[in-house]
């Protein structure tokens, strides 16, 4: 029985209520992608959850380089192959916009 | 005397313009637009020019001739805006200009140096070419024209972009091209693209996606471009895949104009925060947004901005007589997408509902097919440079309502 299996995600693996994001949530999600959470992580995943307040729209990519001051290269070591989607979804997030 | 500035002549604020002179009373205001350049491009036309089927004077006129007589015209660099001022200082003559009224249509613009080694002097405009400027898409035709095959790597930098269907065209038509040529077997054409598939909408997304695969034009999906390294001839990504080039078409980062930044009216891309509905901004209550020059969700796209148009208009005369704004504006973009061989698709899509196979305009029985590949498509985007031109800019009538409808379109 893990953090897991109590939340609910989408077809794309998107979380559908933000509220019910905890931070246990959040290790399991990443340990499954294979990230054991360091503070580097926590502070991106910080910075976007407080980003999207409200609205629980996850940030775009340059948002998260321009508002949490790290690089994209950095972003990319951190949260390997698309780490707008992943951060989102280790956040919590829906899945960012940006693209239309 | 009232003052009602625009900013920006191009596609959003001529018609503006032309609205405003018929609505505002003359004894009461006056009208005044600023733009840098004496030039109207009609940049869906740069889509055709690499390829021959345009030549650069189809697609310049002189931004005087669409504007009316009662509008002042001021050719300038807009140098720094003051919303808390309600003025803008302009470059020429450092002159000032206070306003009633605000709309915001300075449009979107690529920036090549944001990518490193893109715009570095061995390739640039000689095997690496935009084709979002008219330059970059003259050059290119150029070099089109005595090309022998090889590798054509088109890449998008990053989202947004303006008019998020050109790339598909580009690389549809090129694929016409070379056949045409008889050099189709010489050349292996790639799409590197940030989104996770063709398209940004699932549904067009597979269906681009499949003619694509008919074309044998190869897609990498999740390539989020980190440089350009030209000695090597590759285009490497954030997570270090290599792409390799002999021909390099590029849809650089698309940004909202400088001035907006250096204002500080914009998001970390220049975009003006606007509200998605009613287009005023989120933060001054006399400014308002039109076009790709807001962050508002919807594509970057002329017909977008045409469909902007009646509910900015509406929500300016509201809040003149003290009335809130209506949330009207529902993200509707109509967009034919060329597929080459004189054939096209159209797709039709708002904020909610993703493009959906059907007819259009006329539910039944079109003549444009949604969704589909047909030649009534094809000649409906050749048609568009002539409509353009003749009522889109005057903000005239077109044959379509700017909601989104949903009569004729099965789910
Ligand atoms: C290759 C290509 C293909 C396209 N195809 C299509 C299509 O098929 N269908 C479609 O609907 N749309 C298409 N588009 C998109 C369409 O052209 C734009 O979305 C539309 O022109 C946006 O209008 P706008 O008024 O927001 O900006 P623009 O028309 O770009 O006008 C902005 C104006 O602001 C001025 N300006 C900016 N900054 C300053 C400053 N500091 N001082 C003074 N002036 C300034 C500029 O000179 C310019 O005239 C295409 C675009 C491209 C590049």
């Amino acid at each position: 029985m893990t953090v897991l299996e109590n939340i609910t995600l989408n077809e794309e693996g998107f979380m559908t209520n933000s509220a019910e994001w905890t931070e246990e949530f959040a290790s399991a999600l990443a340990e499954k992608e294979g990230i054991t959470l360091t503070d580097a992580h926590w502070a991106i995943i910080n910075f976007c959850r407080e980003q999207a307040g409200d609205s629980g729209a996850a940030p775009t990519l340059r948002q998260i380089t321009s508002g949490a001051g790290v690089t994209t290269k950095e972003l990319f070591q951190l949260f390997p192959k698309g780490p707008a989607k992943k951060v989102a979804k280790i956040s919590g997030l829906g899945k960012p916009e940006g693209c239309v | 005397m009232k003052t009602f500035l625009i900013l920006g002549a191009g596609t959003g604020g001529t018609m503006v313009a032309n609205k405003m002179a018929e609505i505002l009373d003359m004894q009461e205001w006056r009208i005044v637009i600023v733009d840098q350049d004496e030039t109207h491009y009609y940049q869906p036309g740069f889509l055709f020019i690499p390829f021959g089927m345009y030549s650069p004077a189809d697609v310049v006129k002189p931004k005087r001739n669409f504007l009316p007589p009662q509008v002042d015209i001021i050719f300038s660099e807009i140098e720094l805006i003051e919303p808390e001022k309600n003025r803008i200082k302009l470059s020429r003559d450092k002159k000032t200009i206070n306003y009633d009224y605000l709309v915001i249509a300075t449009g979107s613009h690529i920036h090549p140096e944001e990518t490193p080694g893109l715009t570095d002097e061995a390739g640039w405009l000689k095997s690496i070419f935009p084709f979002y400027n008219l330059d970059g898409a003259t050059k290119l035709g150029s070099f089109l024209k005595f090309w022998k095959g090889g590798r054509l790597v088109l890449n998008i930098a990053e989202m947004p972009i303006k008019c998020p269907v050109a790339p598909l065209e580009f690389l549809f038509l090129a694929d016409w091209f070379f056949h045409e040529r008889g050099i189709r077997d010489k050349v292996d054409i790639t799409f590197t693209t940030p989104l996770p598939g063709a398209f940004t909408k699932p549904r067009a997304s597979s269906i681009l996606g499949d003619m694509l695969q008919d074309k044998n034009i190869n897609l990498v999906p999740d390539f989020n471009i980190m440089e350009v390294d030209q000695e090597k001839q590759v285009i490497r990504s954030y997570d270090e895949v290599e792409v390799p080039y002999d021909l390099l078409v590029t849809i650089p980062t698309n940004m909202g104009a400088e001035v907006i930044g250096k204002s500080g009216m914009g998001d970390e891309l220049h975009f003006v925060p606007t509200n998605k509905h009613t287009l005023q901004s989120d933060k001054w209550e006399n400014v308002w947004v039109i076009g790709d020059a807001g962050n508002v969700p919807a594509s970057k796209a002329g017909s977008v901005a045409h469909f902007m148009l009646d509910v900015v208009i509406e929500n300016i005369q509201r809040h003149m007589e003290g009335l809130d704004p209506l949330p009207k504006f529902d993200g509707h973009a109509n967009c034919y997408i060329e597929s080459g061989f004189e054939k096209g698709v159209l797709i039709d899509f708002n904020y909610d509902v993703e493009p959906l196979p059907g007819k259009f305009p006329l539910p039944g029985f079109g003549p444009f097919s949604l969704l589909k590949e047909s030649h009534a498509n094809h000649w409906g985007k050749m048609m568009f440079r002539w409509m353009y031109w003749n009522i889109l800019l005057k903000g005239g009538e077109m044959p379509f309502e700017s909601q989104m409808s949903m009569a004729g379109k099965w789910e």
